[in-house]
């Protein structure tokens, strides 16, 4: 009746890798008005402020119009809040529910399920991301200075948020502290960043406190692959903020290789 | 005879509490094997080290041969657990979220193995419904679909019965036979004792951590078990007869009848002797023996503890 050899039998061993990659995304797509469709309406009426009411008064870099200057960064805060949102917020439901035991007694490895999880929600970001640019196309055409370096930041972008999502979902004690990470932490560092001005226009001593915002590095660096100029080199955005993916990812893997807060 | 389960000086602390403490027993393959004790026993840490929910404080948990943290995708394979809370996926079906743990095991869909739990769990009616719409029992009903989906070798029942009502008990302990019969070994924990009398072939009891006891469910409740018997009196005593004071006698009904404990090591012939030699008129005669229920009152010390506090009261 049973398989006699478990190690010849019929294991898949990266099956509980897509099925958690595909639980996950189905999780975001079946609420699917709260996952995509109110970031991206959220985002539209951004773009509607900016582009076409606000944006036509404004000028902040030579040669763009203000929608070009703000809309890679509105794009770019769509992939990294839904980038967060998705991995915090499914992971943080799954240990607050209980529902994490069933992938705890499952034979999935701590790199699968890290994977699983930052996939799933890089697709989510990247999704707004792209639905918002096509809406973006409505108010202003960008030049598309270097697009593959643009799409590289935009992953980045959405890898970066995707850990530290993870890493919120598991310190987080209850929704309050989860919505703390969100609301005085991402957006004060989002709004700050330089997506809605250059860095360039502000006094010297505020300038270079930004310097100080690691999404400084991700906006301007993914405005810079846009528009072809930027507060700050290309090279030096992408190589802080791949840093900090990086650090984030080792953090993020120490914490679920030893089931920190996860298993008791 | 092969073991399924190996697991030696098992150790467990929180917050420098021991809640188990060098726990060690082996389960052999095809046994039905009931792990019991009083809440707050060790029972369920235990079961989570096993599964691996918690971490192994210190100790070793062998599969099959294989150690559970060593080789963990391997032996989690061989596992099934029926968690003591329930535990669902509010996102999905009966039928999807059994797809999907067939997925998380590694294990491809098999569509005759589901409909055959579906059906033989009763679940074939709610088939296409979220899981936040089904109720308790059926809830339990799919927690033990889901952890037999992968078809495991060793079946871990945490209280599947807890806050269920009597028929579908009746119906899941059917079930847990049949998978038995049908070469799946079950490891068990429940707080109704006389089902764990019935459905164990041993049986072992944990309290404040530690193993206290470790038999054969008959052995265990016919070594421990208080014999009595209670005798109907043709004319009531006004008190018990002193050479009967080593049964511990209690006179009850106004002295009508007489509750004799016997000695494990006494025979009820003896005692009939006495019983002539006093010339006790006697018009009935009843042997009872305890159950597994007295034995592990008996054992974990609850029995005690309330007849103190009785006594105080």
């Amino acid at each position: 009746m049973y398989p006699k050899d478990y190690q010849q039998g019929n294991f898949h061993s990266w099956l509980p890798f897509w099925t958690l990659l595909r639980r996950e995304v189905l999780r975001f797509w079946r609420v699917s008005s709260q996952t995509l469709l109110t970031p991206i309406i959220t985002a539209s009426l951004y773009l509607f402020v900016f582009g076409a009411t606000l944006g036509e008064r404004l000028s902040v870099m030579e040669g763009f119009s203000y929608a070009q200057f703000v809309i890679p960064g509105l794009i770019l805060m769509g992939v990294i809040n839904n980038s967060f949102a998705n991995s915090s917020s499914s992971l943080f439901m799954l240990r607050y529910l209980g529902g994490i035991v069933d992938l705890l007694v499952a034979p999935l490895s701590p790199p699968q399920f890290i994977l699983a999880y930052t996939l799933a929600s890089m697709l989510r970001g990247l999704l707004v991301g792209t639905v918002v640019w096509l809406i973006s196309t409505l108010f202003a055409g960008l030049p598309w200075d270097a697009p593959l370096l643009a799409i590289l930041m935009a992953v980045v972008a959405s890898f970066l948020f995707a850990q530290f999502g993870l890493i919120a979902a598991i310190y987080a004690h209850n929704f309050d502290t989860l919505s703390m990470y969100s609301n005085f932490l991402l957006l004060p560092l989002i709004y700050l960043g330089g997506v809605f001005y250059p860095i360039s226009i502000l006094p010297p001593f505020w300038a270079k406190l930004s310097l100080l915002n690691p999404l400084l590095y991700l906006i301007d660096g993914f405005r810079h692959a846009i528009l072809g100029v930027g507060d700050i080199e290309f090279l030096t955005a992408f190589m802080v903020s791949g840093g900090m993916a990086l650090g984030l990812f080792l953090w993020a893997a120490w914490l679920i290789g030893r089931g920190y807060r996860l298993r008791s | 005879m092969k073991i399924a389960l190996n697991i030696e000086n098992l150790c467990k602390s929180f917050a420098g509490v021991a809640a188990v403490d060098g726990v060690s027993f082996a389960i052999r393959q095809g046994e039905i094997f009931g792990l019991l004790g009083p809440n707050g026993a060790g029972k369920s840490t235990t079961i989570n080290m096993i599964a691996g929910v918690t971490r192994i404080g210190s100790g070793s948990i062998q599969a099959y041969g294989y150690d559970t943290r060593r080789d963990y995708r391997l032996t989690r394979r061989m596992l099934g657990v029926v968690h003591q809370e329930i535990v669902i996926d509010n996102f999905f079906t009966v039928d999807q979220a059994l797809k999907l743990h067939a997925g998380y095991y590694g294990v491809k869909d098999d569509p005759a193995w589901r409909q055959m739990l579906i059906e033989r769990l009763g679940l074939a009616p709610h088939l296409h419904k979220v899981m936040i719409k089904l109720s308790g029992g059926l809830k339990r009903r799919f927690m033990i679909a889901k952890a037999m989906i992968h078809r495991p070798h060793l079946l871990i029942l945490d209280e599947p019965t807890a806050g269920v009502d009597v028929e579908l008990r009746h119906g899941l302990w059917d079930f847990v036979r049949e998978i038995n019969a049908q070469g799946t070994t079950i490891l068990l924990t429940t707080h109704y004792l006389e089902e764990a009398e019935q459905m164990c072939d041993r049986i072992a009891i944990m309290n404040h951590g530690k193993l206290i006891a470790l038999e054969p469910t008959r052995e265990l409740v016919r070594r421990l078990s208080r014999r009595r018997v209670r005798l109907w009196l043709d004319r009531p005593l006004t008190d018990p007869p002193e050479q009967l004071a080593h049964y511990q006698p209690v006179l009850e009904a106004e002295g009508r009848e007489l509750l004799l404990n016997l000695p494990v090591d006494g025979t009820t012939g003896a005692l009939l002797r006495e019983l002539c030699g006093l010339g006790l008129s006697i018009r009935d005669m009843e042997t009872q023996q305890s159950r597994l229920e007295e034995v592990f009152l008996q054992l974990t010390g609850i029995d005690e503890h309330r007849r103190k506090n009785s006594d105080v009261s």
